[in-house]
């Protein structure tokens, strides 16, 4: 069958009209199947929904254990029938539970890769290409311009500055799911154990990964007790971004503000963010890994979605790839 | 090149003066020579490199890369040295020939190469180096650095560096040059400090704070002498052992331009003064205005004409060298005391003497300050009698008590997009006052200004300029500017001048936006009329 007629885009979100069922809905269904944990993916409210036990469990962890009416957990390359439509999860490493879902009907394979990353990650498993006839890319980064550093140069930059400020409080900005413990893990693997503080909203999400046997040492609540402020001084303080602009952040010594995100590659962008110290550390592939998936995967067709659509499309113009934007509403990159 | 790099990358986020004295300070302990030096030349502005223009790094990126994707890209991130940096792709898979990757390889390798050359190199740089490099990399060779450093503020760094006070670093900076190897073995402590082989070197200028209302009553008039400010350009004037040299406030040679008063000189030494022209005191002519100083600015060369029309001459302010003695650290009055003898000594039509203003208290200076004897005069200078001739700019020794600057309402005109962290915002304008033309009101442009309004206030100019364009040519907007609509914002400016380059017939001297005054009509703005007369006052309304 035609994929645009396996799967379309609503106002809703991805669906599939053969299974009726929806991929990350924007808006409460009665079947859905989530990606990954970000907020902007997998929201409450659905009737049921299907999703690695990971990523499940963060949906529970955030919305509370009755964020859908029904959870069914699939393990990863498992098939499944809904409807007459096979559908299998395999990784995409993003975060933790993330998976690419391949959906497929009448001979017809479309992957939805949801978000990923080529990058070897210690929190999560390495993204798995799976063959298709159409390949759904995100292009949060689908400009020539990103090209991500390499990870360990961005924790020893921290470092370096730990040891040139140690008077000051390391705070860095990192979403909650994913990259913050991907942060902690990074600083644990160049050899940093001290103890790291984390603000409130990380806390039970850090619990998790440890009980999924990542280790990310000793994490401890970025609380003043006793009213010591300069306890704080030479520490690393992690917390969501939108923490730093508000008055939480005003508890530390003379804060150095950190940001770790794939945006802060664009100086102006950190610049305007008054980021002292960007950490380019991306959960989503820069430019060349777009380009090396797409390749390397070699689908008929490539759909694009969430991002800069214009560039990867025209990139697949240019290689004789057909292409084509998939204006999907609600994305923001929780994640990036 | 990388710890370079990265050095411009903290410095270029970094908005703390002290956090980025200790990173500068750190680099330079880490880095080799002559990397170093070379870092520290860029820093400073001394680094002399034949920059390439934008249009060949757009040429070197497009062979490799699809126009539209690089448009997209440009579009994206605004800066042209940034885009390329970030877009570059280096061509070939690990089998090119390693090069020096060294700052102090790249400098050179850059002023060795040939105007032919210059493509091919900057190709092989670009393929070599990483991504953060690659960004130093080409702002070093486009020629604006942009990182909110002040020369100043390098040389702290270095001061701190070797812990040596920044007196003795401003002294002997104009004697030295990159990569200042000398420098830093001294500052490592190991070796004597350099001395300067050449005394008609120049030597950095001591310069003076504004003086606050806050100021005056902690200081004892008795403890400082008042000469007035003039309204040329600060001038430090070398003759020793043969050599005479005329050169600018920040050390620029222009003795080229100003043969009379090298060929004048009879005395042996190195003079502070102002640099104007028309009659000195000692031959009874007047002084001229700064326009008329203007004429012989900026230029290489000068022609017989120019030298006749606007004759230039030097009104002394202190004295370095007497001779080859360094008089620097003796007293103010001994200073002044030498130089009168030099000045008396020299030719009357060349070389006079800034006159000391009696004054017994504040109130008296400030009664005088405004209602100065001439019009070339722009303030009072104070100095301490007790002080020595110090580098640099420091608060206390000597104070500018300078006239209250002149405000004029204009109403904006055209603007245009600021640079670096402005490059989003409209932060230039054009503004205009009302002038009758062919018997109805219309505004004629009157001056430009960058600067002066704060970040909040930069947010409404750029709204407006947003909502009220009407017409586009290129990069400028011309805003709606009617009697009722329009923005009409508070300039204040030193000076003004006729000028024959400017259809308003009027030229401000330092321009900015003192306010914005959304409170006023267009209607309200001041006409030209009442900048005209503001030429002839010499004291501002």
């Amino acid at each position: 069958m035609k994929p645009e007629a396996l799967l379309y885009s609503t106002p809703r979100g991805l669906y599939c009209e053969r299974g009726d069922f929806y991929i990350d809905p924007v808006q409460p269904v009665e079947r859905a199947l989530i990606t990954h944990g970000h907020a902007d993916h997998a929201r409450s409210g659905h009737a049921k929904v299907l999703a690695t036990r990971e990523t499940l469990d963060i949906m529970a962890i955030r919305y509370g254990e009755t964020f859908c009416g029904e959870a069914q957990s699939i393990a990863l390359g498992e098939r499944l029938s809904i409807n007459g439509v096979t559908v299998s999860f395999y990784p995409a490493g993003h975060v933790l539970g993330s998976a690419q879902i391949r959906v497929e009907a009448e001979g017809t394979r479309i992957v939805v890769s949801g978000d990923y990353k080529r990058r070897r990650d210690p929190t999560c498993a390495g993204f798995e290409p799976v063959p298709c006839d159409v390949f759904i890319t995100e292009a949060t980064f689908g400009l020539p311009v990103f090209h991500h550093p390499d990870d360990k140069d961005e924790i020893a930059k921290l470092l370096t500055s730990l040891r040139q400020f140690p008077e000051r409080t390391h705070l860095v900005g990192a979403y909650a799911l994913g990259k913050a413990q991907r942060v902690i893990a990074l600083l644990r693997e160049a050899g940093y154990h001290e103890p790291i503080f984390i603000h409130g909203a990380l806390a039970k999400l850090c619990t998790y990964y440890q009980e999924c046997g990542i280790p990310l040492g000793d994490l401890r609540p970025a609380t003043i007790e006793g009213g010591d402020r300069q306890s704080f001084a030479g520490q690393i303080v992690i917390g969501p971004p939108a923490a730093f602009a508000d008055r939480w952040a005003r508890r530390f010594p003379d804060p150095l503000a950190i940001f770790a995100s794939g945006w802060m590659l664009v100086r102006q962008r950190a610049k305007q963010r008054g980021v002292e110290l960007p950490m380019i550390i991306s959960d989503h592939c820069d430019w060349p890994e777009l380009l090396a998936t797409i390749t390397e995967i070699a689908p008929s067709q490539v759909w694009v979605t969430h991002g800069r659509e214009e560039a990867l499309v025209r990139w697949c113009e240019l290689q004789g790839i057909p292409a084509r934007p998939l204006h999907l509403v609600g994305y923001e990159d929780e994640g990036d | 090149m990388h710890a370079f790099a990265e050095l411009l990358d903290r410095l270029v986020l970094t908005p703390q003066r002290n956090a980025k004295i200790k990173l500068m300070a750190d680099y330079f302990r880490s880095a080799p020579d002559p990397d170093r030096g070379y870092a520290l030349a860029s820093l400073a502005g001394t680094l002399t490199l034949s920059t390439v223009k934008p249009q060949l790094l757009k040429q070197l990126v497009l062979e490799r890369m699809d126009e539209v994707l690089f448009q997209y890209s440009y579009d994206y991130v605004g800066d042209l040295a940034e885009t390329i940096s970030l877009v570059w792709e280096p061509a070939g898979d690990g089998t090119l020939e390693p090069i020096d990757l060294s700052l102090g390889a790249i400098v050179r390798k850059l002023q060795s190469a040939s105007r032919a050359d210059v493509h091919g190199v900057v190709r092989t740089l670009l393929d070599q180096l990483d991504g953060s490099s690659r960004f130093a990399f080409l702002k070093l060779i486009t020629g604006g650095m942009r990182i909110g450093v002040s020369a100043r503020l390098v040389k702290q760094a270095l001061a701190d560096m070797g812990g040596v006070d920044v007196v003795e670093i401003e002294t002997l900076w104009h004697g030295l040059e990159p990569p200042y190897l000398d420098l830093f073995r001294w500052l490592e402590g190991k070796s004597e400090k350099p001395s300067l082989s050449m005394p008609a070197v120049f030597h950095s200028v001591m310069l003076a704070t504004p003086l606050a209302e806050s100021d005056v009553a902690a200081l004892d008039p008795a403890d400082f002498a008042a000469e007035w400010k003039w309204d040329g350009i600060r001038v430090q004037f070398a003759n020793l052992a043969g050599t005479r040299r005329l050169y600018s406030r920040s050390g620029d040679d222009i003795s080229g331009a100003f043969p009379d008063i090298l060929d004048a000189a009879t005395f042996e030494g190195i003079i502070d003064g102002e640099l104007l022209v028309g009659g000195t005191m000692r031959s009874n002519r007047a002084t001229r205005s700064f326009s008329d100083l203007q004429q012989r600015l900026n230029r290489k060369t000068v022609t017989r004409k120019m030298l006749e029309e606007y004759p230039a001459f030097i009104r002394g302010y202190d004295l370095l060298f007497a001779g080859e003695e360094d008089i620097r650290g003796r007293n103010f009055v001994e200073r002044r005391e030498r130089l009168e003898a030099v000045i008396d000594a020299s030719p009357p039509d060349r070389f006079d003497l800034s006159p000391l203003v009696p004054f017994s208290s504040w109130e008296e200076l400030d009664s005088l300050r405004r209602a100065p004897p001439d019009p070339v005069i722009e303030g009072i200078m104070l100095k301490r009698l007790d002080s020595p001739y110090t580098a640099g700019r420091m608060k206390g020794p000597w104070f500018k008590w300078k006239r209250d600057p002149y405000n004029v309402d204009a109403v904006l005109m055209y603007a245009q997009r600021g640079h670096g962290k402005r490059s989003s915002y409209y932060s230039d304008f054009t503004f205009g006052v009302w002038t009758d033309k062919d018997g109805a009101d219309a505004l004629v442009p009157v001056g430009k200004a960058y600067f002066g309004f704060t970040d909040a206030e930069l947010e409404i100019l750029d709204r407006y300029v947003r909502e009220n364009t009407i017409e586009r040519f290129g990069p400028v907007r011309s805003l709606r500017a009617e009697p009722d609509h329009g923005f009409v914002v508070e300039v204040a400016f030193e000076g003004i001048n006729f000028s024959t380059r400017h259809k308003s017939g009027v030229a401000m001297r330092f321009p900015r936006i003192a306010r914005l005054r959304q409170d006023k009509l267009p209607r309200e703005a001041d006409r030209l009329e009442t900048l005209t007369a503001m030429i002839a006052a010499p004291e501002p309304p």
